[in-house]
């Protein structure tokens, strides 16, 4: 499928939002970005996915000018990322940080009103951009009430409203939805939709997979400071784990656990977690196949989904 | 539309100011309240007791309220801009993470520590002046070089708001500022020559006294309460200015490390 900025002969002749070649950073002795490379282009979202320690946060925190980098190249529209072009890449850049930072003792009006002022947006044009804003996040009623008296939700729609204040070229969300529920993060989504339609470049982390198939155009996944796949979610859905997935019970019985082990290996992949074996049918395979083999079975048949793809690039351990 | 850095810090002040506004009456009496108190309640109370000559203009013999103002007056700045920029500051750097909110936009480092230093300089002239005007009105000003004390105190505030900082960039707690307000506030304001004149000091601990700064604020708030600004009113100005300085650049680089890692 083709999606705007992402084919056709544009790409050639349109600079990349961001480019990072060979990054690195480290901490101490501790490498935590080990050389990623990873472009984000003109109207995309581009997800950058990971477990904890994975090493996401601290590429947006090089890409947005908190951590200076210390090895390889980071080009932000066009210009490498340095103490010197900071100030030009951030007046065009929207950060909307993971933890909360709104100023608690300002309404909500005012959090917004005064960010325009750090751009140096004028108090006529600041005002017809909060009215504005706080139209698109759903918080006009709330214009005068003051941060602590703010819903999770509510808090969240702030954030990245002052993250367009400055109606950025390039959004940068660092768990957009974290904490919320599922009104919520279905509001979120729609917004963050709104703006690709509209053209606004994303980058995007997130814990969801849901979140990143409803909303990357293309992903990468970092595991130890690495890139270790990357494409679109269709691809890489189909290149790591196939089309169906068949989640069995074993009741914890591992007699039980063994013989449908042994029934489903021919047909694909095969996970055993806790009380379920996962199988991961192969392509050749025909979903009625398999469930007639194992039609004695108490089975959940359901379409592969990134959140598989994530499982079985990272593994199933804990991170803390 | 691009801001330089005078710009940024003013935005930086106003968003400070503008968080200000909804506590403004509690922050007044606060601030405005103990070094009032003070200066009537030593100054007159304690003073009545002191047989000391503050030593006007004209030579004419002055008592104790006369000698204790110019000190409370420094001492109020000194107070209100440390007290804004390590608890107040500090909140704003770790708890409420608002330092890193302006730093996601083009204003930098540098404009967020003048800013913030702007500002607990601001509520340090407001003391200050609060000092003055009641200092006036009990009749203990005796000089029209007594105007320039709102700018010594916006300057005794950029002193301290700038030491401030550079404390507040090196705490991991809360707790980190009471060693600084035992250790270095409080032993600034009793053996700054407020309360008694240095030169009642044995000599090693008047060469000890003038290394500390508030010990030049209160000598340069007094010759302008008594009107005897001369030569060496330029030498305390001179290392005010000096102090600030060292410690709004150490404030920079060391906020910054902290921030941008």
């Amino acid at each position: 499928m083709c999606r705007i900025g992402r084919c056709g002969t544009s790409d050639a002749v349109e600079e990349a939002i961001v480019e990072a070649v060979g990054l690195r950073k480290r901490y101490d002795k501790h490498e935590v970005v080990c050389g990623v490379d990873f472009t984000v282009r003109p109207r995309e979202c581009f997800g950058l996915l990971g477990p904890n320690g994975a090493g996401k946060t601290t590429t947006i925190r090089m890409l947005t000018g908190f951590a200076p980098y210390d090895g390889g190249s980071l080009a932000v529209f066009g210009m490498p990322m340095t103490a010197a072009n900071a100030r030009s890449i951030k007046s065009r850049l929207g950060v909307a940080p993971q933890e909360e930072n709104l100023d608690p003792d300002l309404t909500v009006a005012m959090n917004l009103r005064i960010y325009a002022s750090y751009f140096g947006i004028g108090a006529s044009e600041a005002r017809a951009r909060v009215a504005e804003l706080l139209a698109f996040a759903e918080l006009e009623d709330k214009a005068d009430a003051r941060i602590p008296t703010l819903s999770g939700g509510m808090k969240r729609r702030l954030i990245l409203a002052r993250a367009l204040i400055n109606r950025p070229s390039l959004l940068v969300l660092d768990e957009p939805t974290t904490g919320l529920d599922p009104q919520a993060r279905h509001l979120v989504w729609e917004r963050l939709r709104d703006l690709k339609r509209r053209g606004v470049a994303m980058l995007l982390t997130t814990h969801y997979m849901e979140e990143a198939a409803q909303l990357c155009d293309r992903l990468v996944v970092m595991d130890h400071g690495r890139i270790i796949a990357g494409g679109t979610p269709a691809v890489l859905i189909a290149e790591h784990v196939g089309r169906d997935v068949v989640e069995i019970a074993t009741g914890g019985d591992p007699a039980r656990q063994a013989r449908i082990e042994a029934l489903a290996r021919p047909l694909g992949r095969v996970d055993a977690v806790g009380d379920h074996v996962i199988l991961y049918l192969n392509g050749g395979h025909d979903p009625r196949e398999a469930l007639s083999v194992l039609a004695d079975e108490q089975l959940v048949h359901r379409r592969a989904t990134l959140e598989d793809v994530f499982l079985t690039l990272t593994g199933r351990e804990l991170r803390d | 539309m691009t801001i330089g850095f005078a710009g940024g810090a003013l935005r930086v002040w106003r968003r400070d100011m503008e968080s200000w506004r909804k506590y403004y009456k509690a922050s007044l009496v606060g601030a405005l309240g103990e070094p009032i108190l003070s200066l009537l309640a030593i100054g007159y109370g304690l003073g009545r007791f002191v047989d000391i000559d503050a030593g006007g203009a004209a030579g004419a013999t002055l008592g104790y309220a006369h000698f204790l103002a110019p000190g409370i007056l420094a001492s109020a700045a000194m107070n209100a801009a440390s007290f804004e920029a390590t608890f107040g500051s500090f909140t704003r750097m770790t708890e409420q993470k608002t330092y890193d909110a302006i730093l996601a936009t083009p204003i930098g480092i540098r404009e967020i520590v003048a800013g913030d230093a702007l500002w607990a300089a601001s509520k340090a002239t407001l003391s200050g002046t609060a000092v003055l005007l009641v200092a006036a009105g009990a009749g203990l000003v005796t000089s029209a070089w007594a105007c320039l004390l709102p700018f010594v105190a916006l300057l005794i505030g950029l002193v301290f708001a700038s030491m401030g900082l550079v404390v507040s960039s090196r705490a991991q707690a809360y707790d980190f500022f009471t060693y600084y307000f035992t250790l270095v506030i409080s032993v600034m304001y009793f053996f700054s020559g407020i309360f008694f004149p240095l030169a009642s000091l044995p000599g090693w601990a008047q060469a000890i006294a003038w290394c500390l700064p508030l010990t030049h604020a209160v000598a340069l708030s007094r010759a302008c309460v008594a009107g005897t600004v001369g030569a060496a009113a330029l030498v305390h100005l001179g290392v005010l200015l000096v102090v600030l300085a060292a410690s709004y650049t150490l404030a920079v680089r060391w906020v910054g490390r902290r921030l941008i890692a």
